[in-house]
């Protein structure tokens, strides 16, 4: 079966395409595009990834209004089925306001928009979507958001370190994240959210600012292990 | 019934925008300010005899992040509501 990824599109949404191109390259399949009114989800999907932007304008909190979309709740359901969804940025925030991942993606502790490419440490090597790399390895993948301030109490941060939950971590902290978690994965390990974007980062460019191919990484973890089962 | 509801971030969680207000009014020269918190309000204008049990909901489903965010529910008196 030919992989089948979707790429979920809220008004606000404004890195859906440079998502869908990422899935596209490296799959080899296009990418099915899937409207935030839309009730239901195609189906035998193997993947589902939620993309940055500002759905819905981001009005009242980054994410709240998404993750109440008809869409999600068909986004949820196939979570507890275990199809593997990977919210980015935006994404993140529809996740933790959905209830798909634990903690909030808050105001960042600097108060102004970061936009430049960070360090990431590789925290969690045992998940689909971090399985091919090595633990404590240094990526470099673009940041650009305003509320990627990740907050949870204290237990729930250690039960996330305690059950290998961090998926990645910031070398540099650009926001404020408490523990410097700059990606999270739930409990089965099949939902990621991460506020880095590694689809912006998914071939080499002439310029070492413009992303470089880190991110790429992600997605070949993601396609390789969902072939391979 | 208008109601009203206040949306505080919890006791404890740092708010960066109250503590950047707070700064610029101490360099306003306001004196005597400890603290800054910023919340939320929301005023709503339901149906007579919208339970409390369905705007608590409201809050805990939408309105508040039960993560981050306190909330507390007023209802308001209309007739006395300056326009």
């Amino acid at each position: 079966m030919p992989f089948r990824g979707a790429v979920i599109t809220f008004p606000g949404s404004n890195c859906d395409r440079d998502m869908a191109v990422a899935l596209e390259a490296v799959s080899g399949q296009p990418a099915i595009r899937v409207w935030h009114g839309d009730a239901d989800l195609p189906g035998e999907l193997d993947f589902i990834a939620l993309p940055g932007g500002f759905s819905y304008g981001d009005y009242l909190r980054s994410g709240a209004m998404a993750a109440k979309s008809p869409v999600l709740r068909a986004v949820i359901a196939a979570a507890e089925r275990g199809v593997p969804v990977l919210g980015v940025c935006n994404g993140f925030q529809v996740l933790t306001e959905s209830g798909l991942l634990p903690g909030a993606l808050m105001r960042n502790a600097g108060q102004t928009f970061v936009c430049r490419t960070v360090e990431l440490e590789v925290a969690n090597t045992s998940s689909l979507f971090t399985n091919g790399f090595a633990a404590g390895e240094r990526l470099q993948v673009p940041v650009a958001h305003h509320d990627g301030n990740y907050f949870a109490d204290a237990a729930t941060l250690d039960r996330l370190e305690g059950e290998d939950r961090v998926a990645f971590r910031y070398g540099d902290n650009p926001n404020g994240s408490l523990r410097d978690i700059a990606g999270v994965l739930s409990a089965n390990g099949r939902v990621m959210g991460m506020m880095p974007h590694p689809e912006r980062a998914i071939e080499p460019a002439a310029h070492a600012s413009m992303g470089g191919s880190d991110g790429r990484r992600v997605f070949e973890n993601v396609i390789q292990s969902l072939v391979a089962a | 019934m208008k109601v009203r509801i206040l949306v505080r971030l919890k006791p404890g969680v740092l708010d960066p925008q109250g503590r950047a207000v707070h700064h610029s009014l101490d360099s306003l020269g306001f004196d005597g300010v400890d603290d800054v918190r910023i919340g939320r309000m929301i005023e709503m204008d339901v149906a007579d005899g919208t339970s409390d049990d369905a705007l608590t909901k409201m809050c805990e489903q939408l309105l508040a992040n039960m993560v981050i965010e306190d909330f507390a529910i007023e209802k308001l008196n209309s007739e006395a509501e300056p326009a």
